[in-house]
């Protein structure tokens, strides 16, 4: 009876729901508990790069406290950090070490592009000094504008970055 | 007070230079008469006095004179404080001023009193001596007015960009001629 | 008894010498590099690196007119931007020569003052966490935002107020102003009192900072430090005592100074000046008449040709601007003296011969700020 089962017309289909099979038990809740466990842990790099900066360390005071979210300013090296939170304008002399920083971080890696000055060059877009946004140099995942954004702005934007993470495929 | 005759009257044609639409002469506070009195007795006409208001005094120096007259402000006149260098661009009459605001600190009826003396500079050659000797404190001022305006302190220690990036390749950007682009 | 094989290595004087880069990505130094050269554990020489956040302001306030020069102007100190704006705002007052009402001239000190304390609590936090001090983070931060609580009814905004304009201010108190304030700064004094016993009296913050980093009033006159650094060496030198604007001649207070010129006096002077501004803002409330709180002003306003330089107090030191008109609604050069930028000097004067270990307690007590030092 097995080699009724088992022959070469009908093997692609065992083989096909075999997968749908695996899918539905492992991928799926392995995938699920994986991604669960990065967006809950998202820990920033300690990069300040302008003003924003006092509104981030705002939201990490005991009123907005983005600790219950997980995000703890990991004070170790930047090579267990997942996110970079690019706060207020990027300028020239900072942009390169910006990107060294970005390339530093281990994969999977998330990127919330904070204030107008992020987003655009905001303020400052007629500066000499200034970049327009910083999408040409990293790619960001989240944009939260404000000038400054007010911390709850700010913990709506990583809950949007949590959506995100909650659907995407875990690599 | 009786005894104005002189001074204000230089001041007033002083001011009369510079801005020749007031011709009605301007009382001057007398504490900044005795420190113009001071400074006046000693350097004569080497200097030209611009403007006293009550507790801003400023003076225009040259070059070859700038050390002697900073040696003189810091130990006899006692405004021991350097406050800030500012570079400004006059294309107009080709000239870069550099002013440098000496606050005081020591003598109790000079501290509120701000003494402003300014270099004008050719524009093509904007070149003075650095007064690190005297005020320590304007030395990274001094660097900023070098990377934003072009002027050369003969005798700074270290002549480097500061606040620009190390790439910047274009003409310093506080002088009138560089535009914003865009605007 | 010789060193091991392994051990035996030539030894020069360069190369016992170890050139340190901390950077603008370290969680000690915030948007500025400071490069250090150690030889073991001491400092033997600091290179101040500013500039990440140098994003030309002197260059962009030539292209715009005196109030549209008002939002960009507050962004080098967006926690203090009320003090930051306070000397502009005196300089286009004295050139275009405008009014201020009485009532706008108690509500600019009053604000003026809630900046100052909403500051130096968050660099009080910041200080906290460098020594390793978290409760000394969180404490600070959640009594910050009570202030900024009050800043907000006052003018609509959590820190980049755009509140002082040339000719007053943008718009009146609220109705319950008064009550609401006195009551915040009652409990804001009581938890000044509590900073005291776990900060300033613990005996591991008084062994890392007594004695550190001493400031000689010479070198501090010398060097053109300003504001608490300078009062902590021993001179007297609060610019609302010795040349008061607005109605700072008309208010009774105290401008502290101390005389041992180390890390310690360096902190411990804006607390005591938190203890004077709510003594302060309180006399404010008191005094204030009733009045409009805005002179109208026609568009583009403009004045002669001439310069001003005012200068003014703000929370960590002197703050003056040199300004320039050509009688034109733009002015033709602004040029900001910050206190910041007046302290770097004081950086590798001081941490020469320190201890590595020694570097966060100098370099954070010297009340520097990147994003202002760099304009």
């Amino acid at each position: 009876m097995l080699k009724d089962l088992v022959n070469p017309s009908t093997f692609n289909v065992l083989v096909g729901k075999l997968e749908d099979v695996l899918v539905k038990a492992v991928e799926k809740p392995l995938g699920y508990a994986i991604n669960w466990g990065r967006l809950w842990s998202l820990w920033p790099v300690h990069l300040e790069t302008a003003c924003c900066s006092l509104e981030f360390g705002a939201a990490s005071g005991p009123r907005y406290d983005v600790e219950r979210f997980g995000i703890i300013e990991a004070f170790g090296s930047l090579r267990q950090c997942d996110l970079v939170v690019v706060q207020g304008t990027v300028t020239r002399k900072m942009a390169p070490r910006l990107r060294m920083v970005y390339d530093q971080m281990p994969e999977p890696k998330y990127v919330i592009a904070m204030g107008a000055c992020a987003i655009t060059g905001g303020l400052y877009f007629d500066s000499y000094n200034v970049l327009p946004g910083i999408d040409g140099i990293i790619p960001v995942d989240v944009y939260v504008p404000g000038c400054p954004p007010r911390p709850e702005t700010l913990i709506q934007g990583t809950m949007l970055l949590q959506e995100k993470i909650k659907r995407s495929r875990f690599r | 007070m009786s005894s104005h005759g002189g001074q204000p009257e230089e001041g007033s044609q002083a001011k009369a230079e510079a801005k020749p639409e007031t011709q009605k002469p301007v009382e001057i506070p007398p504490l900044e008469k005795g420190i113009i009195e001071k400074i006046t007795e000693r350097f004569g006409d080497k200097i030209k006095f611009v403007y006293a208001k009550p507790k801003r005094i400023r003076f225009n120096v040259k070059t070859e004179d700038v050390m002697d007259f900073a040696k003189f402000l810091h130990d006899e006149v006692g405004f021991d404080q350097p406050i800030s260098v500012a570079g400004v661009d006059y294309p107009k009459e080709n000239i870069i001023e550099v002013v440098y605001h000496i606050g005081c600190c020591t003598k109790p009826e000079y501290t509120s009193s701000v003494f402003a003396f300014a270099l004008r500079l050719p524009r093509d050659n904007p070149k003075t001596p650095t007064l690190i000797p005297v005020y320590r404190g304007v030395e990274y001022h001094e660097r900023e007015a070098f990377e934003m305006l072009g002027v050369i302190f003969e005798g700074h220690p270290r002549l480097e960009k500061l606040l620009l990036p190390e790439d910047w390749a274009d003409i310093p950007p506080l002088r009138k001629d560089f535009n914003i682009k865009g605007r | 008894m010789g060193l091991p094989p392994s051990m035996q290595v030539e030894e020069s004087e360069e190369g016992r010498i170890l050139t340190i880069s901390v950077g603008p990505q370290h969680p000690g130094s915030g948007h500025f590099r400071l490069v250090v050269k150690v030889d073991g554990d001491i400092i033997v020489g600091a290179d101040p690196d500013p500039g990440y956040v140098h994003r030309g302001e002197e260059k962009m306030c030539e292209y715009r007119n005196y109030i549209q020069n008002i939002p960009h102007l507050e962004r080098p100190m967006i926690a203090d931007s009320c003090g930051i704006l306070y000397p502009f705002c005196l300089g286009v007052e004295d050139i275009a020569n405008i009014p201020v009402p009485e009532r706008a001239k108690y509500i600019r000190v009053i604000l003026a003052e809630l900046n100052r304390c909403i500051f130096e609590l968050y660099w009080l936090g910041i200080y906290g966490i460098f020594l390793g001090h978290s409760t000394m983070f969180m404490w600070p931060m959640g009594d910050r935002e009570l202030l900024i609580d009050l800043a907000e009814a006052a003018t609509g905004a959590r820190v980049t107020h755009a509140y002082f304009v040339p000719g007053g201010v943008r718009n009146d108190l609220p109705e319950n102003f008064k009550e609401r304030a006195i009551r915040q700064l009652d409990y804001f004094k009581h938890r000044l009192d509590q900073y005291k016993d776990i900060f300033y009296n613990n005996p591991l913050f008084l062994d890392r900072t007594k004695g550190v980093g001493v400031l000689s009033a010479q070198d501090a006159i010398n060097l053109g430090v300003t504001g608490p650094v300078l009062r902590a060496s021993g001179v007297k030198h609060d610019i609302r005592k010795i040349e008061p604007y607005d109605v700072y001649d008309q208010l009774d207070f105290e401008a502290y100074s101390m005389n041992s010129g180390d890390s310690y006096a360096r902190a411990y002077i804006p607390l005591l000046e938190m203890y004077e501004s709510i003594n302060i803002i309180k006399q404010c409330l008191e005094k204030m008449p009733s009045g409009s709180v805005r002179t109208k002003l026609g568009p583009n306003p403009r004045g002669a040709a001439g310069e001003s330089f005012k200068r003014v107090e703000a929370g960590r030191g002197e703050l003056a601007y040199y300004l320039v008109s050509d009688g034109t609604p733009k002015p033709y050069r602004v040029k900001l003296s910050v206190p910041s930028f007046r302290q770097i000097p004081a950086m590798p004067h001081l941490l020469k011969g320190a201890k590595l270990a020694d570097m966060p307690a100098i370099y954070w007590s010297l009340n520097y700020w990147p994003v202002e030092a760099d304009r």
